[in-house]
């Protein structure tokens, strides 16, 4: 079948497609954009998490024909251009990437997090992240990570002159 | 493969009628997997997310009507208030991206007897809306479980919705599993009381080859219940009732061993599970009750508190 999407907000198309192999093999294998990880293949890592019509979602459990028309948003469109985004940029600050597979889902989750909750608490971001595991177990440097990300995203959103120190 | 898209529901049925052999897909989170380790390669996927319709929840002369395709993230933003004890239990289903996804409708149509949704359904009395070509259909949850993984739909039917009362009372679940996220559950259970009829129900998961209840434990305890008086005056319940409520619970259990427990654990678990949900129900229903008859102000605060 051929499969026509948009993904990080241009309208893409992918030929003799599969219908049963999903939108993570689509992804990753057809369309070149290999940031989405391919590890469990069941929806237990979110290695593979992406925005489905901006729900966070495993790419892995989506069968490429269900996004027929749908807007994905992958790790990829995260950044503007050369200029990380606040999490990814608070990833890296924070030490919250050793060998770096599940960072992508991570990321999406995160950003999904503070999208909707700009100051969560410890026990919202563990929840939050429930689905995605790191081998590394470095789950510490992530906690850091997000909770650096929501504070440097409200006090740049934050007009208010008393909390503009920068 | 043929991928079939229906954008209505009568669309749907119609596509359903002609390939009865079809496999409907909603979420994915479990289709999609036995598909990535070819341990199933349907002839022909059902998509029902194209139908927006299916993914709607209504409310007709005091019932719900939870569409089959509402995702378990909304079900617990939107009905988690009327809903205590499914949205208990859904919030237990998988991970945050699982529950974006993952269906009530998907969750009756894998009919596994470890389904996070069933207790709760069970306990509260829901029935299963299906649908055909031919028509309409009502089930009990009692009738729609045949066996593992097996449900009551003829080839030709979907699952349209689920048919359930608001709470009218306080409602728990409980599930056992090695973490709190990405878990099958060892065993679950679910307690709801219904003030106005004077009963109580119950939901047993991953305990029998089917969800079920536990019919001699609700008896016991609506028996016992309304012949102390304590629906319309509650006090605490006395241990001798809370414990035969718990064996009551796990006599009607007829769990096996399998890689995730064993029979023996199961059994025992439930017993502890129904005293500790009775427990906590019966808290809340005191505490309902007592701010709700504290005396004839309006604004229910008790005076004398």
């Amino acid at each position: 079948m051929r499969l026509t999407f948009t993904v990080n907000g241009r309208q893409r198309e992918a030929d003799d497609v599969w219908e049963g192999e999903s939108l993570l093999y689509v992804l990753r294998e057809r369309l070149g954009l290999p940031g989405s990880k391919n590890a469990c293949e069941q929806g237990e890592c979110g290695s593979c998490t992406v925005y489905l019509d901006g729900v966070p979602a495993c790419a892995c459990l989506v069968a490429a024909g269900q996004v027929s028309g749908r807007e994905v948003g992958t790790v990829e469109g995260l950044a503007n251009g050369d200029k990380l985004d606040a999490v990814q940029e608070a990833f890296v600050d924070a030490g919250a990437v050793q060998c770096g597979f599940c960072t992508p889902g991570l990321l999406v989750a995160a950003d999904d997090l503070i999208n909707r909750n700009s100051e969560p608490s410890d026990a919202e971001i563990r929840e939050s992240l429930a689905g995605n595991l790191c081998r590394c177990t470095g789950y510490e440097k992530i906690m850091d990570a997000v909770r650096l990300a929501a504070d440097r995203r409200s006090s740049s959103d934050n007009t208010r002159p008393d909390k503009a120190d920068a | 493969m043929d991928f079939l898209r229906p954008a209505s529901w009568r669309d749907a049925l119609e596509a359903k009628a002609n390939h009865p052999d079809a496999t409907p897909i909603a979420g994915g989170t479990d289709i999609m997997v036995e598909i990535n380790f070819d341990h199933r390669r349907p002839a022909t996927l059902l998509d029902m997310t194209g139908i927006d319709e299916l993914a709607n929840w209504s409310e007709h002369a005091g019932r719900l009507r939870i569409g089959a395709g509402l995702p378990y993230t909304r079900l617990i933003n939107e009905l988690g208030d009327r809903l205590p004890g499914l949205a208990i239990a859904a919030r237990t289903v998988g991970s945050p991206q699982i529950r974006n996804r993952g269906t009530l409708g998907g969750n009756l149509a894998s009919a596994s007897p470890a389904g996070d949704g069933h207790p709760p359904l069970l306990a509260s009395g829901a029935e299963v809306e299906v649908e055909s070509v031919r028509g309409v259909r009502m089930l009990a949850m009692e009738e729609f479980f045949t066996g593992v993984k097996r449900h009551a739909l003829a080839p030709d039917e979907l699952i349209s919705a689920v048919h359930i009362a608001p709470a009218t009372g306080a409602q728990q679940f409980s599930k056992i599993g090695t973490r709190n996220a990405m878990v099958i559950a060892v065993c679950t259970f679910a307690l709801s009381l219904h003030p106005e009829q004077q009963r109580v129900g119950t939901g047993l998961g991953s305990a029998a080859p089917t969800p079920r209840r536990a019919p001699e434990a609700e008896d016991f305890l609506s028996a016992e219940l309304a012949d102390s008086g304590q629906w319309t005056s509650p006090r605490p319940l006395a241990d001798s009732v809370v414990r035969h409520f718990g064996e009551l619970v796990a006599r009607a259990a007829s769990p096996i061993d399998d890689v995730r427990s064993t029979a023996e654990y199961r059994t025992h678990a439930l017993s502890v599970m129904a005293r500790r949900t009775l427990g906590w129900v019966w808290d809340e229903h005191r505490r309902q009750h007592s701010s709700n008859h504290p005396s004839n102000d309006h604004t229910g605060r008790s005076e004398c508190a």
